[in-house]
């Protein structure tokens, strides 16, 4: 006999998340985003450093999140995506 | 069984469906072949609910078919409605010799309609169309009366009528069998088809080769141990346990932030074993572990091992039965051990909080399978901790906790108020790490005999705080890391300061330590349960009100 139980997930369809395309070049503005971890923001420092010296067309901006216990802010998601065309995200401890 | 192929059935005006006085509700009846059994329109006839297996209507019916036939002569018509399956009936009408006609009520739309609920069930309708008389089982002088006015409405020799009848000589009494419209498989069904216009989750159905266990765990929905399975039976049951639409958004569910209906969490309760009327709590538990006070998500994201522990009190404790006396943080109870483990089951399910993906604890800890504790107000001299934090005594509450497991205290020989809490600030200043001060909140559960010896002593909850926090503020000598442990107050912040006379006290604030009582009569034995981290970047203890009962 075929039972009939209700699915007590929230139904999304198990897409598997593909990668936004990778930019060819540097270009424009690349944001940096401190996860606030501590010692993230040394990481991103040479990693800024890095990026200056090699792409020196390249515009940096610099973002952090209030904490990394929760996701970033509506708000700071939006103004990244606004203003970027590559984010690099650090995770340091 | 089929369920049921109409939702409700028709209804007769003027009075309770089929009962004298009212009229007739339309029925569509069927012959045992599936062809249209129409009585004339407008000629009175006899029904009669019967089924198989019954002994009384084995009795009734042979009398009837004796009868039907001095009726059938003057017009008036008996027909069958047969409640079991065709082949049963045509058994039992070769066994019995009837030979009045008989629909096969299948469905038991008919026995619906007139509200059968006992068999057999004889309903006289006149030439309008008016119920004239009911008889249900056998009370041989109602029977010999309804056939009496029969005799009456056709014109039928009643004497005759009267002498058959008399013939079989029936017993003047004989309760009749009950109706199959009580079956609790039938009822179960037509509920089912009843409630399914209010529910909107994807139905999943398991192969007739599925072994349905394993295809639950198969699907990644459980939490490790078996659940119940959410049929539509038990969800509806389930929603009859609140007053809120099933369709109401209760919260968004960390991490995925996916939107909980009320069935949705009602389905998650029916899996973590629930029943409807613990429904209440589990809502109001979502709610405070959704809230971004709580931060689920961060008390999911952190290694830390955090379990959300819901302490319940008010009114809903006894109603629904929690257990708050002996093994009160154990097992065994149904209503403890379910609703804690139901929300750890939305979270998982609904939210997609799985250990490995968000859920990155290093140990983890029991308490995330279910951590449920109902606070002991009977044996609580103080407020409990809902008034404590601004509910009325009458309120039921659950509050939530981002909890360590706990950690029991022992202590067996104190006997004053002030000794027995250094006692338990010594213990406690354990807490994470003897070393670490400016701790947040923290539960202190204290048992029964602890808390009497307390009280004792006149002692009130910020009493007990206060000596806490004496003995747990220490000289900073005594926590500075070295070399020996590196884990304590660096040296630095030490600087300039003497440490042997600066204290630095374990918890941030005496109000952090919060002070509950629970357990059985015996045992000197009280538990400390600490925290994740607390404040904005943390997790903060919530409290919601809890529905109460319809």
């Amino acid at each position: 006999m075929v039972e009939r139980i209700l699915d007590p997930t929230d139904e999304r369809v198990p897409l598997e998340r593909t990668r936004a395309p990778r930019p060819l070049e540097f270009s424009g503005m690349i944001g940096l985003l401190d996860i606030a971890k501590p010692r993230g923001d040394v990481f991103l420092a040479r990693v800024e450093e890095r990026l200056r010296e090699r792409f020196p067309s390249v515009a940096v901006a610099r973002f952090r999140k209030p904490t990394f216990t929760k996701p970033a802010p509506e708000d700071l998601r939006l103004e990244i995506a606004r203003s970027c065309t590559a984010v690099i995200e650090a995770l340091a401890d | 069984m089929s369920a049921p192929s109409t939702t409700s059935p028709p209804i007769a005006p003027g009075g309770e469906a089929g009962a004298p006085g009212t009229v007739l509700p339309s029925l569509a009846l069927e012959t045992l072949q599936g062809e249209p059994l129409a009585p004339a329109v407008g000629s009175p006839r006899l029904l009669v609910a019967w089924k198989r297996d019954c002994e009384t209507c084995a009795l009734v019916l042979p009398a009837l078919e004796r009868v039907s036939r001095h009726l059938h002569a003057r017009g008036l018509e008996t027909i069958g409605l047969a409640q079991s399956a065709a082949d049963d009936t045509l058994d039992a009408i070769g066994d019995l010799g009837l030979c009045f006609p008989q629909a096969l009520d299948r469905d038991l739309v008919a026995s619906l309609a007139l509200a059968v609920e006992v068999v057999p069930t004889l309903v006289l309708v006149d030439g309008e169309g008016r119920v004239a008389a009911r008889t249900e089982g056998l009370v041989l002088s109602e029977v010999s009366d309804l056939l009496r006015r029969a005799s009456g409405l056709c014109g039928a020799d009643a004497d005759l009528v009267g002498r058959a009848l008399d013939s079989f000589r029936l017993p003047a009494h004989r309760p009749g069998c009950a109706s199959r419209t009580l079956d609790p498989e039938f009822v179960r069904a037509r509920e089912v088809e009843r409630g399914r216009g209010r529910l909107r989750a994807r139905a999943i159905e398991i192969g007739e080769h599925e072994d349905p266990d394993e295809a639950l765990f198969a699907r990644g929905v459980t939490d490790g141990l078996p659940v119940v399975h959410p049929t539509e039976g038990r969800v509806l049951r389930m929603l009859s346990g609140t007053r809120r639409d099933p369709q109401e958004m209760v919260a968004l569910v960390p991490p995925n932030l996916a939107p909980a209906t009320v069935e949705k969490i009602a389905i998650n309760a029916v899996m973590a074993g629930c029943l409807p009327e613990h429904l209440p709590v589990v809502l109001a538990a979502v709610e405070a572990a959704c809230s971004d006070a709580f931060n689920m998500h961060g008390v999911l994201a952190t290694t830390y091992p955090a379990a959300p522990l819901l302490v319940v009190n008010g009114p809903v404790r006894a109603r629904i039965r929690m257990n708050s006396g002996l093994n009160a943080l154990g097992q065994g109870n149904r209503a403890n051990a379910t609703i804690g483990r139901a929300l750890n089951l939305v979270v998982r399910n609904l939210g997609g909080g799985r250990p490995g993906e968000v859920d990155r604890a290093t140990l983890g800890q029991p308490g995330k399978f279910t951590y449920c504790l109902a606070e002991n107000e009977e044996e609580n001299p103080w407020s409990p901790l809902h008034v404590e934090r601004g509910f009325a005594p009458g309120d039921s509450t659950v509050t939530l906790f981002a909890a360590e497991a706990p950690r029991v205290i022992v202590d067996q020989t104190s006997r004053t108020a002030s000794g027995l809490c250094t006692s338990l600030g010594l213990a406690m200043q354990s807490v994470a790490h003897p070393r670490w001060g400016g701790y947040g909140d923290v539960f202190l559960v204290l048992s029964p005999e602890h808390v009497h010896t307390i009280a004792r002593d006149g002692w009130s909850k910020d009493d007990v705080r206060a000596r806490i926090q004496e003995v747990t503020s220490r000289p900073l000598s005594e926590l500075l890391a070295d070399d020996d442990c590196r884990e304590g107050v660096p040296a630095k912040l030490a600087a300039g300061s003497d440490p042997a006379t600066v204290r630095l006290s374990k918890f941030r604030d005496p109000a952090k330590i919060h002070v509950v009582v629970a357990g059985g009569p015996a045992g000197k034995f009280s538990a400390v349960i600490g925290g994740w981290v607390q404040g904005p970047m943390g997790s903060e203890i919530v409290t919601r009100k809890i529905e109460e009962p319809t």
